[in-house]
């Protein structure tokens, strides 16, 4: 008989399904620092081992090592904590995380820190696609290159590469900011509505309504505050890009509403 | 969804690239549990051809005479292949319905695999002097075991693991395709093709055979047309970007190379890890970390992109 609020897993023909595992308590607590080897934990054990440290026992930083590129790892952490993996963390990694610092010391696949609404994300390697996608607040920093689609949907936030980029990086990004030292790709900003990307290297072409923006004072103090903050050095000549609004029909009235106003 | 691995190592000698192409596939099982497959290239002692073919699908309905069937069309081809002037070494039973034959021969590959296919419910999964294509209905695990895969060692590999959305679950749908009739050329493919229609009616008038309705099948058959006028793989791989609609990220490999293409959208995942011993590539770092035990350093290759490697 299950209990309330457990979900049994009924019918898994074709054997995809991680079997329900309670938390492996293995990790070694020192000096309010808890430590874990995920090596031979399997991608559910290590989330509830992770949960279970941040949300039972109350600590405060977590040092996994091994994660050996799983997927979904540290995935929904709402609590202000900080995190390392000594290695590299496969697709989804960090998604919807609310609050934490994270550190990668390696690469992270698709779709990292994919709603992220606050705290540090840190990768120290490349990423792959899709990184920060519909990200809404805090602060990703991959010191590598990352894929395509890099803040697709980006509704708040910062995404800084030191690296070059892939095509259609801010494609329809709604807020936020992006900071790219590297080259980017094609469609640089396409169809976006607001928010701000700065490029340092070349830029291969811009999307649709995507146009040079003018440079402030703001944007100045803005880029030596991150750049100080994750110890970049001196920040290069960058270019900045914002939406045109030539796209915007906002101010246009539906057909019905045409009618009212004449 | 579908997953594609490939392995390639650069000194030219034999590592155990079933067992290894196995473990990255088996990684991978969440992207495609319908069926699995592998091209492998070891070479055959003899330098002879060696052809993988079956004479039934894996699902194709047991009725009473199906038995007595396979036993006459295996006849039939054993036959066909001596009529030719083929010298047969070896035939090997895999499964009741796959089949791998060794043998020497001088004549036209195209002549001799149309007189296989020629036998009802026969397809040539793969001919050439180190290609080996093995595919079933299945995880990997599943067909390396029902193949005995264990002791297959050579210097390069590409595998798939294909969550079916197009075509139907069986052994002709299952990836990776020959490139009929050259020999060697195997290529494994995620995504989908979007003129699949426009071409195939294209190849078919230039006389190429089609065996599923997989769109896949076209990359292979495509490249085959290319390196038919003379194209280096190289070459014909960065015109399909130009020529095949869609989205994808394919891996072709002949008998010394290995090339990987993406789509201008570069809308499917490619993980790279290349070291002086060798470059393995995935749909996902996960995969790539079953062969190396140690934290490595892996890019995802931008739109557009060809690369080739030799061993």
């Amino acid at each position: 008989m299950a209990a309330v609020g457990e979900t049994r897993i009924t019918y898994d023909a074709r054997g995809l399904a991680e079997p329900i595992a309670d938390a492996p308590r293995i990790a070694t607590v020192d000096g309010g620092v808890a430590r874990f080897d995920a090596k031979d934990l399997t991608t559910r054990t290590i989330n509830l081992e992770l949960r279970r440290l941040l949300y039972e026992e109350g600590v405060k930083e977590v040092v996994v090592d091994n994660p050996q590129s799983r997927h979904s790892l540290a995935v929904g952490i709402l609590r202000r904590c900080r995190i390392t993996f000594n290695g590299s963390l496969g697709y989804f990694g960090c998604g919807i995380v609310d609050g934490p610092e994270i550190h990668i010391k390696g690469r992270v696949g698709w779709s990292a820190c994919e709603n992220m609404m606050s705290g540090v994300v840190v990768v120290d390697s490349n990423a792959g696609s899709l990184t920060g996608a519909a990200m809404r607040g805090g602060d990703l920093v991959v010191k590598g290159r990352v894929g395509a689609r890099t803040g697709i949907d980006q509704k708040g936030g910062t995404i800084i590469v030191c690296g070059d980029a892939g095509s259609m990086n801010g494609f329809m990004m709604q807020r936020g900011r992006q900071i790219i030292l590297g080259d980017v790709g094609p469609g640089l900003g396409d169809s976006m509505y607001d928010g701000t990307i700065y490029v340092g290297g070349k830029v291969k072409s811009l999307g649709i309504d995507c146009v040079p923006g003018e440079w402030t004072e703001a944007d100045t103090e803005f880029i030596e505050r991150k750049f100080r903050i994750y110890g970049l050095g001196s920040p290069p000549a960058l270019q900045k890009f914002v939406c045109g609004k030539v796209l915007y029909n906002y101010d246009s009235l539906e057909p019905a509403e045409r009618k009212l106003v004449i | 969804m579908c997953g594609i691995a490939g392995i390639i190592y650069r000194d030219g000698a034999k590592h155990p690239i079933g067992v290894e192409m196995t473990r990255m596939l088996q990684s991978m099982k969440h992207r495609g549990p319908d069926s699995t497959g592998y091209a492998l290239y070891g070479a055959p002692p003899q330098g002879e051809f060696v052809m993988r073919f079956k004479l039934a699908d894996a699902n194709t309905p047991r009725d009473f005479e199906f038995e007595d069937r396979l036993r006459r069309h295996r006849y039939e081809v054993e036959s066909r292949l001596a009529a030719l002037g083929a010298r047969v070494h070896v035939v090997e039973e895999e499964t009741p319905y796959a089949f791998r034959v060794g043998f020497d021969f001088d004549g036209g590959l195209k002549l001799l695999t149309d007189l296989v296919e020629d036998i009802p419910e026969a397809e040539v999964l793969s001919l050439g002097r180190s290609l080996e294509i093995v595919k079933d209905l299945g995880d990997a695990e599943t067909v390396h075991r029902q193949y005995g895969l264990d002791d297959f060692t050579g210097t390069h590999a590409i595998g798939h693991v294909r969550m079916a959305t197009e075509s139907e679950v069986d052994i002709a749908g299952a990836h990776p395709y020959w490139a009929y009739p050259y020999s060697d050329v195997a290529v494994v493919h995620n995504g989908q093709l979007t003129n699949y229609f426009y071409w195939r009616r294209r190849l078919e008038r230039a006389g190429r055979r089609f065996m599923s309705e997989c769109d896949s099948e076209i990359i292979a058959v495509y490249l085959a047309e290319e390196m038919d006028k003379g194209s280096s793989l190289s070459d014909a791989m960065h015109r399909s970007l130009e020529e095949l609609d869609g989205v994808f990220t394919y891996i072709a490999v002949t008998k010394d190379e290995l090339g990987v293409a993406k789509d201008e959208l570069a809308a499917k995942p490619l993980v790279l890890y290349e070291s002086d011993e060798l470059v393995a590539l995935a749909s996902e770092e996960i995969a790539i970390r079953q062969l190396v035990d140690h934290e490595i350093e892996t890019y995802d290759p931008y739109e557009r992109e060809v690369l080739v490697w030799q061993r």
